[in-house]
């Protein structure tokens, strides 16, 4: 059977062919480039004797020696799609008229059913290839999500927030937080070229050794340039990974970067925002590079924001892309209090329009150092009116002993107030008891429900309110404890926390609003009642 | 400042029983208080509760050092402790603890009013 030849342009591998090189066969002999038997084919629609063909060709040399009397065209549109092959008749007669007549008419039938074959052939090939890809892309996707951190670190004094958003073709994207020493905490955001599952493997290998390094080197430079020299022998050729890594000194308030061709970091404060410029190569490019670290301060109120190229990248309704002056005006116009992802999100979907399709993974990475205990010490110090200053503001899952995690964001939170010790130890107690009888009471001790806690305080009082989402169930305690009942048997030894409380602090007020319940705890600073 | 599991051990000295408490006297303090209290020798003198290496005391705690205190006095015991910080006594002196047990600042000073 001839197999016919395709255009150059839709050569591929067809799994099952027995194509040798390009060349079509005949009954398995190549029909070499040029042969005029091709042609001959070609021009007749009719059987061909091959004892009597007027052609020279090794071919039909090679079918007579193969026992080959009349082959039989198969033609559509003007291609060679096959042919019938037939050796000598049984009954040792030559093929009549009427034989061949018969023969033209089943190949004028067979041709185009044949090439209706081989298409659907094709398309099967297409459609599995199509699947194989679909495929891939989900294993990506699965592999890249689960790389990605699953939960926010929660740093005293700052505020953390992170965005991801996959385009539809799995991108290159990554983000990573490393928690080190004192109080330090790493920051990663970077792009691995290319997509589909060997961009998400690279990514699962980059993370890995970023983290390595991360703990075996202080300097950003030295993790970047460390990660650089593991990865070049690791990478596929011509695929290279943007990465900026950071470690914030939460403490301290200051933060060191290295960056390895990725997008420039900005810092908004408030007198504006800067892109700050550190000089490195993308990483898995050429081993032995160099990656300056480059140091910056983040005073309270001042916001780092990390981007990558889904959000600059991103074509708008006139056809622009978004740009980095674009995007930098964005995180300059942002309040510091105010959510920078959202607005920057906002922003995109206003100058793409809702209905575009991403085009780009889209990250952001953001870090805000919020206002001090300290600054807000100094900010109502010697203030008259007694207005609350908002000094912090956090959740806290309801399970069991999580009121310990109250008591210390608590106790950071109000770092700046100089309470003496026996104060601080009350507040503590008092918002352990008030958080765990919310969490156990109020929330049924629900781990998916949280307890929320804001602390405030001018420059006479300082105030805590705790808030579950009770619905106004509260637990009062029956009676007053009593321990000489309880010794006797009288009553049960518990019952102690809200006794507690009220010998704590100086005031409780109790609020709600039909599905949360508050509870505030008021103490008065410079002793006595206000 | 991360939680610190609860541990108690037991000892003699000179009559009596000393239950020496570490960590966090919360919730989970519950069963191992109740186990070792119920395995320890009756003491002679006194029931002595050491306090020096408690970290934390919340409301939970206090009902289970009242019920340790109830069991004690029920079987006819001294109770006594030492150990506490100055906010801990602050908290045994408001639920009355105090009243039914001697507080010591430390174990000197125990020692010393027992042999008095």
């Amino acid at each position: 059977m001839l197999r016919r030849r395709k255009k150059p342009e839709e050569r591929d591998e067809v799994p099952s062919a027995t194509v040798v090189g390009d060349a079509p066969m005949l009954a398995g002999i190549p029909v070499p480039a040029g042969d005029p038997f091709e042609t001959y084919l070609l021009t007749t629609a009719e059987p061909v004797d091959l004892n009597e063909v007027q052609v020279v060709s090794p071919t039909v040399d090679e079918l007579i020696a193969q026992g080959v009397e009349l082959l039989v065209p198969l033609v559509g549109q003007g291609e060679l799609i096959g042919a019938l092959y037939l050796g000598p008749r049984l009954s040792d007669q030559p093929y009549s008229t009427d034989d061949r007549r018969l023969l033209a008419g089943l190949a004028a039938q067979v041709a185009p059913a044949m090439r209706v074959a081989q298409l659907v052939q094709e398309q099967q090939v297409e459609a599995e290839e199509r699947e194989r890809v679909q495929q891939e892309m989900k294993v990506a996707a699965i592999i890249q999500q689960t790389l990605l951190p699953q939960d926010l670190p929660a740093v005293a004094g700052w505020t953390v927030d992170a965005f991801y958003r996959p385009a539809r073709a799995v991108g290159g994207d990554f983000y990573d937080f490393i928690p080190l020493r004192d109080g330090r905490l790493g920051v990663v955001i970077g792009d691995v070229t290319d997509k589909g599952v060997p961009a998400a493997l690279v990514m699962a290998t980059c993370r890995s050794m970023l983290r390595a390094a991360a703990l075996r080197h202080d300097d950003p430079g030295q993790v970047l340039a460390d990660v650089n020299v593991a990865l070049v022998p690791e990478i596929p050729p011509a695929m290279f990974v943007t990465c900026l890594y950071a470690i914030v000194d939460t403490e301290a308030g200051a933060f060191e970067f290295a960056n390895a061709g990725h997008n420039l970091p900005y810092v908004r404060t408030s007198g504006g925002v800067e892109e700050l410029r550190a000089t490195g190569m993308p990483l898995g490019l050429m081993p032995d590079m160099e990656y300056e670290t480059v140091q910056h301060e983040l005073s309270a109120g001042d916001t780092m924001v990390l981007t990558s190229d889904g959000i600059t990248e991103a074509h708008g309704t006139n056809g622009e892309m978004y740009g980095f002056g674009r995007l930098m005006a964005q995180v300059g116009a942002s309040s510091g209090d105010e959510d920078m992802v959202s607005s920057i999100l906002d922003d995109l979907e206003s100058w793409t329009g809702q209905e575009a399709e991403q085009e780009d993974d889209i990250t952001l990475v953001v870090l805000h150092r919020t206002t001090s205990a300290r600054d807000a010490a100094a900010v109502f110090a010697g203030q008259e009116n007694g207005q609350m200053e908002p000094l912090a503001s956090f959740s806290v899952p309801s399970e069991d002993g999580n009121e310990r995690i109250a008591i210390d964001k608590v106790n950071v939170a109000v770092a700046g107030l100089a309470l003496e010790s026996d104060q601080l130890e009350r507040l503590g107690t008092a918002v352990g008891e008030t958080v765990m009888n919310a969490i156990e009471h109020g929330n049924k001790g629900d781990a998916s429900t949280s307890v929320d806690v804001e602390v405030a305080a001018s420059a006479r009082s300082l105030s805590v309110k705790v808030t579950d989402q009770g619905g106004g169930a509260d637990a009062a305690d029956a009676e007053a404890p009593d321990i000489e009942a309880k010794l006797s048997g009288d009553q049960t030894p518990r019952g102690w926390g809200l006794f507690l409380i009220e010998h704590m602090v100086d005031d409780i007020r109790h609020s709600s609003d039909g599905d949360r319940n508050t509870v505030e705890l008021v103490m008065n600073m410079n002793g006595g009642p206000e | 400042m991360t939680g610190t599991p609860f541990d108690a051990r037991v000892r003699l000295e000179d009559g009596d029983t000393v239950l020496e408490l570490h960590g966090d006297i919360n919730r989970s303090a519950q069963d191992r208080l109740g186990e070792v209290y119920d395995t320890a020798p009756a003491p002679e003198r006194r029931l002595l509760l050491d306090f020096e290496h408690v970290d934390y005391i919340n409301s939970t705690g206090i009902a289970l050092i009242v019920g340790v205190l109830a069991k004690a006095r029920a079987a006819g015991h001294d109770v006594a402790a030492y150990g506490l910080t100055d906010h801990y006594l602050e908290i045994f002196k408001i639920t009355r603890l105090s009243d039914f047990m001697t507080i010591y600042d430390d174990d000197k000073s125990a020692a010393v009013a027992a042999s008095d």
